[in-house]
């Protein structure tokens, strides 16, 4: 079983192996060893994108992601409920619940981010009555001060059932207690995102990865401790800048990648510096204001300081500039479109950044991966051909 | 034992009136999206068909495009996979919408179909109602053709009571009121409060005599097939809602079935099972699959596809007196895409019991995920818990190369024949 403890003679190695067996645990063993902490204690799942976590700890309650099975699962009922065209990570986040996975959780959260994963929130009220289900409505209208306000609004709807459901008040300061320890969290794995940015041989992209998905399987204040102790030893680390690509990765933001697979990028020569794979809590560019209104200062978070996604569709701004604006900032030599195999808005997203990438000369590589894989040698030899004529150019 | 051994295969060639007066007003609605192309005519509006506000867009006198109903005219004309390759040519997936790549492909091949010339977009309203590939198919116009876009942002039906939170109906109505002033600066025009009432009251009425069309089907026989014929006066419905034009098509039409219900004519020579179908139409192959169907004596006596653009047939009408609250309401809860999955379940519960049907057949198309994804749990919903005898079928509604006709054939065979059985042992 999975622990979140990690004392002070933990090492990097050490730490990186708990966040991937705890990645890894579809018993969610760290989750119900915090719920096992106290009587009464709820947890809530939740699916991607921009969960509103903090509503959630500010209840009380504990948020977790509930972001499909990895290759940790066989389908074998959910995939008699989605059609073979959808995206795996749909699929195994029913057939989670269809084996009696998610029975340890209160409810779950779905949001609108595209058409299957809006299907599947009706498809678990279906199928799980007993289930607290909330669909968050994130605004679409980015332009107009109305997103905001309406935002807000939707924020307090959901606030006001979970205090049902819970019977509990959700007052200012548990919001804003949350908003605070959620915002020392993303700081640190701001700050962790920025070392590996600017020397990535420090810190790789599947070590972030990890630290960022075990965070949302355990309590917020161990993950807080782990990543204190991360920023201790990591300055201590030994290494050297190996010859390698430097390349923003684009594409990843639902479906969750194998952590082989990024490994495998990276040994086949990229220094990924900035990629959109499971922005899991951090999808804040900044810190989220602490005033006497905190659910206008997330809302207005969201709008105007969330990263951008396939799934947010900010008129104020292009898509593809934003993508090529991160290229320019981070020096990097190429592109990788990385989009799970089904993934309708990371794959129509493929065709504006190819044009655009085209456009400003930057290269760049598309690559499809699925949840479930595990043998990665076609990706291994198309990086390293990319990687190759990048070198040699 | 099989079908064309029982049943002579009597294609039906029903085209009444209004078939031909779609034609003709469909054609000059064409007509204007080229003049407007040839800068001859008024400013041109891309918008969505489920949910939208062109009561809005008439009351400017700007012209509605609605890029899904080029894309469905070149599918049906035998048009669209060309463009589709160009358009996945430039990136785009085999995995994606094959309306966004039919249109996509259409607009860099110089917007020119044979049926009009669509005009480049002067405004990109987007109705996001529902379909999240809205939002991405109108970015990605947006951003190739440089023109303004407004992403009018529409909740989901997500509380429990199936109704938009009153916060819900405010955000629409303050959008609606900030797509007024995007008009009246494109225009230079002040919004006639009047003509819009006038508008929507032709809105209203249209709608009140299409929901008395839809529920002459629950008449045996079925005076007209509500998925294969119901497509012919979708296309005035979304295209020419709003309009005296619209209004007097579904007059005609309203007259021609009525009479035809009140003869006791079906559009078979005999109806002898009664089907509820979910999903958009096959386009490309409109009438092989109507003929699937046909030789077996099945109308389609409801649609969830003829609800897409608007729900009427259980009492919304959108109301003169408070116009933009009913546009609004409309576009929160009237129509199909807006509402979430179960509330779909219970659409086609309540077609199935009200309207008498032996079966439901759900078509799943792969470029709709709206549509589709899930549609085994409702197929599981419907034969499990319902005990409703349910086909489960997939192809496309754009792509040709989705289409099996041997293998959609056999499944729609074997499942009539089931159910022809069926009612032999009910009967003994
Ligand atoms: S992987 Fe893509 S298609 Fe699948 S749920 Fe996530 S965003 Fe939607
Ligand atoms: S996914 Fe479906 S509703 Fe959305 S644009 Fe495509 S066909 Fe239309």
């Amino acid at each position: 079983m999975a622990t979140t403890q990690v004392d002070s003679t933990a090492t990097l190695d050490s730490i990186f192996e708990t966040c991937r067996e705890i990645g890894q645990d579809m018993e969610f063993s760290a989750a119900k060893q915090w719920q096992q902490g106290a009587p009464g204690r709820k947890v809530f799942g939740c699916f991607q994108i921009y969960s509103p976590v903090e509503l959630i700890h500010a209840a009380g309650a504990l948020p977790i992601a509930v972001v499909g099975a990895g290759n940790q699962l066989e389908i074998a009922h959910a995939d008699s409920r989605f059609q073979s065209f959808v995206c795996s990570i749909v699929k195994s986040t029913l057939e989670l619940g269809l084996t009696s996975r998610l029975k340890f959780l209160e409810g779950m959260f779905f949001h609108s981010i595209c058409d299957p994963a809006r299907n599947l929130a009706s498809v678990f009220v279906r199928n799980f009555p007993e289930m607290f289900i909330e669909y968050v409505h994130f605004p679409q209208n980015l332009a107009s001060p109305l997103g905001k306000q309406y935002l807000e609004n939707e924020y307090q709807r959901i606030v006001g059932n979970l205090e049902t459901r819970l019977g509990r008040k959700i007052t200012t300061d548990d919001l804003n207690a949350s908003i605070a320890l959620y915002n020392q969290i993303r700081g640190l794995l701001r700050e962790i995102y920025e070392i590996r940015a600017n020397r990535p041989h420090m810190i790789g992209a599947a070590e972030t990865f990890l630290l960022t998905r075990a965070g949302t399987l355990m309590a917020p204040e161990e993950h807080l401790k782990m990543l204190q102790i991360v920023m201790d030893l990591l300055p201590k680390r030994p290494s050297r800048p190996k010859d390698r690509i430097r390349v923003v990765l684009e594409g990843s933001f639902c479906e969750l990648p194998p952590v082989p697979l990024i490994e495998t990028l990276e040994e086949a020569g990229c220094y990924i510096l900035d990629d959109d794979f499971f922005r899991g809590w951090r999808w804040f560019t900044s810190d989220v204001p602490i005033q006497s209104n905190p659910l206008a200062a997330l809302a207005e978070s969201y709008c105007d300081r969330s990263y951008y996604s396939g799934v947010k569709h900010d008129s104020r701004e292009t898509k593809s500039g934003h993508l090529i604006q991160m290229a320019k900032e981070r020096k990097a030599d190429a592109v990788i479109i990385q989009a799970a195999k089904f993934c309708e808005p990371a794959l129509f997203d493929y065709a504006l950044y190819r044009k655009a990438l085209d456009d400003a000369n930057i290269p760049h590589l598309l690559l499809e991966f699925e949840e479930k894989g595990w043998i990665f040698d076609r990706a291994r030899s198309e990086v390293e051909t990319f990687v190759e004529s990048l070198m040699f150019d | 034992m099989a079908a064309n051994a029982k049943q002579p295969v009597k294609k039906t060639d029903y085209q009444g009136k209004m078939h031909n007066l779609q034609k003709d007003m469909i054609g000059r609605y064409y007509d204007s999206l080229t003049a407007a192309a040839e800068g001859k005519g008024g400013k041109a509006v891309y918008m969505m068909i489920s949910g939208n506000p062109v009561e809005l867009i008439q009351a400017f006198d700007m012209i509605p495009v609605y890029p899904e109903v080029n894309a469905l005219q070149l599918a049906v004309k035998k048009q669209a996979l060309p463009l589709i390759l160009a358009a996945e040519e430039m990136g785009y997936s085999t995995d994606n919408c094959a309306y966004v790549k039919a249109d996509v492909g259409m607009y860099f091949a110089g917007r020119k179909t044979p049926f009009a010339t669509i005009p480049e977009p002067d405004l990109i309203l987007c109705n996001y109602v529902g379909c999240n590939v809205y939002l991405q198919w109108f970015e990605h116009l947006a951003e190739f053709s440089g023109r303004p876009i407004y992403n009018l942002d529409i909740p989901f039906n997500r509380t429990e009571n199936g109704e938009p939170t009153e916060d819900d109906l405010r955000y629409v109505i303050k959008q609606l009121e900030e797509v007024i002033e995007v008009c009246e600066r494109m225009t230079g025009k002040s919004l006639d409060y009047k003509k819009l009432q006038r508008i929507v009251e032709l809105s209203g009425e249209t709608g009140d005599l299409w929901s008395e069309i839809k529920k002459l089907t629950k008449c045996r026989p079925s005076p007209f097939d509500s998925y294969f014929d119901s497509v012919t006066m979708m296309a005035p419905l979304y295209c020419l809602r709003g309009t005296e034009d619209g209004l007097h098509f579904f007059r005609e039409a309203y007259k021609e079935m009525k009479a035809r219900a009140d003869r006791h004519e079906g559009p078979l020579p005999e109806e002898k099972f009664r089907f509820v179908i979910e999903g958009p139409p096959p386009w490309p192959y409109l009438r092989q699959f109507r003929d699937m169907f046909s030789r077996w004596g099945a109308v389609a006596v409801a649609s969830t596809y003829s609800t897409v653009g608007g729900i009427w047939e259980f009492g919304f009408r959108h109301d003169p007196a408070r116009p933009i609250e009913s546009i609004a309401r409309h576009m929160l809860t009237y129509n199909l895409t807006n509402r979430n999955f179960l509330q779909r379940y219970q659409q086609i519960k309540d077609y199935v019991e009200q309207w008498n049907a032996d079966a439901l057949v759900i078509h799943s198309v792969k470029s709709c995920r709206l549509f589709s994804a899930g549609q085994g749990d409702m197929r599981e919903y419907f034969t499990k818990e319902l005990n409703v005898p349910t086909l489960l079928i997939e192809s496309d509604l754009e792509d040709p190369r989705y289409f099996s006709e041997a293998q959609l054939r056999n499944r729609v065979d074997a499942f009539f024949e089931s159910l022809e059985h069926r009612k032999m042992l009910v009967h003994k």
